[in-house]
């Protein structure tokens, strides 16, 4: 029933938001809410594998660009495929290509999925600092690859033209946004269902010690490798409709600091232990990083950002749930009938402590 | 004698140029309670971590069971029915005692068993593994608000939650006083009468004569002595051991 409510209430948020930003006329909160949308996926997609499991990812830029790059060589294939296909084989790839985008989100997943599993694996014994300098390798290695990858621009980057319009929906931003919508409750519900599950008791067991994790017979490089690929998948995901939102992509923009800075600093905000964290921080973050470039310069996000996290680190290093779960518990009568505190606390898995 | 559950032959540890076993031999049979001492540095906890999978022995084989232990992690151990407590409790400290009692319950007891625990069937299993530890009424706390001795408890819970044939009780007992002492000795000997073969490595000698039926002793990495407490305790070479020569 939980759940049927989680879905019900975020996706009616979804529509009011949807239909708010159509009623004004304004494409500028599309193009606004996309990108929080996207640091929502981004940041539930880190928190994964560094919040649930402790491991601190700072390649998530690569995992993004990954799937941006994934949909850039698609895009390319499919208008030229006259080109790119022998003669015999050009007729049934004119069938399947161009992709759409939600197929290309699914590629972008898949093949971003399928990094993180390598890097889960050749990383397996590193924790710690030495996981995250693995990381961060990730990301100048890749991003080395693709620099020198004249197939998708290399440094000269890619131009993707896309369509004005899309049947039903109208401007092409509305449908990217409609896209992104549906992929951070697809992010949202995916945390939320691991962190219900046994799953989620395994990854927590190996944040909190993982040689007792080992002996209470929890498979922990197993588990580690699930966490790299879900986390990974989901960043490319995220990743994979950019090139369509920025229209044309170059390896600085899609490897960008601010994605792997934003991505560590939101989830942080918001709070690690629970799917309700990374979502807090998004939308503050976002909307604030948002704000400031109309209003100041998006210059200073990046500042914003450091000074934030920063407060936070000293003020409330659990994030802004940790702030209010002892709040939220303490709500359960001592008979131990059911406040609307509690339930909440149930709702947004505010287990006892810090989880 | 019952048949033998564990089977521990010729192992071997170095760790660079120190040798810390140096060819063990050791068999407990099934339902026996053994006591391992031996002074610091003489091998116990390494011999652990070896028949445990913490650690992956140099030479030499580990049986449980009928089955060759060398290779397997840690947690494959766990389910073929190898448990151990930490010298120092480890518990999850952002798990409630409940939370922590879970871990086993969900990775652990369908391996034997065939089929995953209810909700409803892990709740009551906590609840009884609590009861026997007597942490009941701190079930639904966090291990920070543990006494020293409750955190002794939960790890040895923690333990039996995974339902084993083997249970490896290593330093259970340090820093706790002789009420305490005696609580956690009762357990496990209460443990020991449901069915479930006990190592329990200690320094406390009131413990391990209370508790063991047989006493094996570590010194340098080599065993020196096996038998019943009472002889092995009046062995010269133990006694030189343990007061220097």
């Amino acid at each position: 029933m939980r759940s049927f409510f989680f879905y019900l209430g975020s996706l009616l948020v979804g529509a009011a938001f949807f239909a708010f930003a159509r009623w004004l006329g304004n494409d500028y909160l599309f193009f606004a809410g996309y990108t929080v949308l996207q640091f929502i996926v981004l940041a539930t997609a880190w928190n994964i594998l560094g919040g649930y499991c402790g491991y601190v990812n700072f390649g998530s830029a690569a995992f993004f660009a990954v799937g941006s790059y994934s949909s850039v060589a698609l895009h390319k294939l499919g208008m030229n495929v006259d080109r790119y296909f022998p003669e015999s084989l050009a007729g049934i790839a004119k069938l399947i290509l161009p992709l759409n985008v939600p197929t290309l989100i699914i590629i972008g997943g898949i093949v971003s999925g399928l990094i993180g599993l390598g890097t889960g694996y050749l990383t397996l014994r590193l924790r710690g600092a030495f996981f995250a300098i693995a990381t961060l390798a990730l990301a100048v290695v890749l991003q080395t690859l693709i620099v020198n990858w004249d197939f998708v621009g290399g440094s000269r980057g890619a131009y993707i033209i896309r369509p004005a319009e899309v049947p039903f929906i109208g401007h092409y931003i509305q449908y990217l946004f409609l896209i992104m919508l549906v992929l951070s409750v697809v992010a949202i519900a995916v945390a939320r269902i691991i962190e219900q599950s046994r799953l989620g008791y395994g990854f927590a067991t190996i944040r909190d010690d993982e040689l007792a994790a080992e002996a209470c017979g929890v498979p922990t490089l197993k588990l580690k490798l699930v966490a790299t690929t879900i986390s990974g998948a989901l960043m490319g995901m995220a990743g994979a409709p950019f090139p369509y939102y920025i229209g044309y992509l170059e390896p600085s923009s899609a490897f960008g600091l601010a994605y792997a800075v934003n991505s560590i600093a939101m989830p942080m905000i918001g709070g690690t232990t629970s799917w309700v964290g990374p979502l807090v921080g998004a939308l503050l973050l976002g909307i604030i990083q948002q704000v400031a470039t109309v209003t100041i310069s998006s210059a200073v996000n990046l500042l914003i950002v450091g000074l934030l996290l920063v407060g936070f680190v000293i003020v409330a290093p659990k994030g802004i749930v940790g702030l209010v779960q002892d709040y939220m518990r303490g709500g359960a009568r001592t008979d131990g009938t059911k406040t609307w505190r509690s339930r909440f606390a149930i709702f947004a898995n505010m287990r006892p402590g810090a989880r | 004698m019952a048949a033998s559950l564990l089977q521990v032959e010729n192992v071997g540890k170095r760790f660079g140029g120190f040798v810390a076993l140096d060819g063990i031999n050791l068999e407990v049979a099934q339902g026996e309670r053994v006591g391992l001492i031996g002074p610091n540095g003489s091998g116990k906890s390494t011999l652990v971590n070896c028949m445990c999978g913490t650690l992956q022995n140099e030479t030499g084989t580990v049986q449980f069971d009928g089955h060759a232990m060398n290779g397997l992690a840690a947690h494959q151990r766990t389910h073929r029915g190898m448990a151990r407590s930490f010298q120092l409790p480890r518990p999850f400290p952002t798990l409630s005692v409940a939370e922590n009692l879970r871990i086993p319950l969900l990775f652990t007891a369908h391996t034997r068993s065939g089929r995953h625990l209810t909700q409803a069937e892990s709740e009551d299993r906590c609840q009884e593994l609590a009861g026997l530890v007597g942490l009941a009424p701190k079930l639904h706390r966090l291990p920070r608000d543990l006494t020293q001795v409750e955190m002794r408890k939960l790890e040895l819970a923690r333990a039996i939650a995974a339902d084993p044939k083997l249970l490896i009780a290593d330093e259970s007992m340090a820093g706790l006083s002789q009420s305490e002492v005696g609580d956690i000795v009762e357990l496990l000997i209460k443990l020991n009468e449901r069915g479930i073969t006990i190592i329990m490595i200690e320094h406390i000698m009131r413990a391990v004569m209370a508790f063991s039926q047989r006493l094996v002793v570590l010194v340098s990495g080599k065993k020196i002595a096996d038998g019943k407490p009472d002889d092995v305790v009046n062995n010269p070479e133990v006694i030189g051991a343990y007061l220097g020569q």
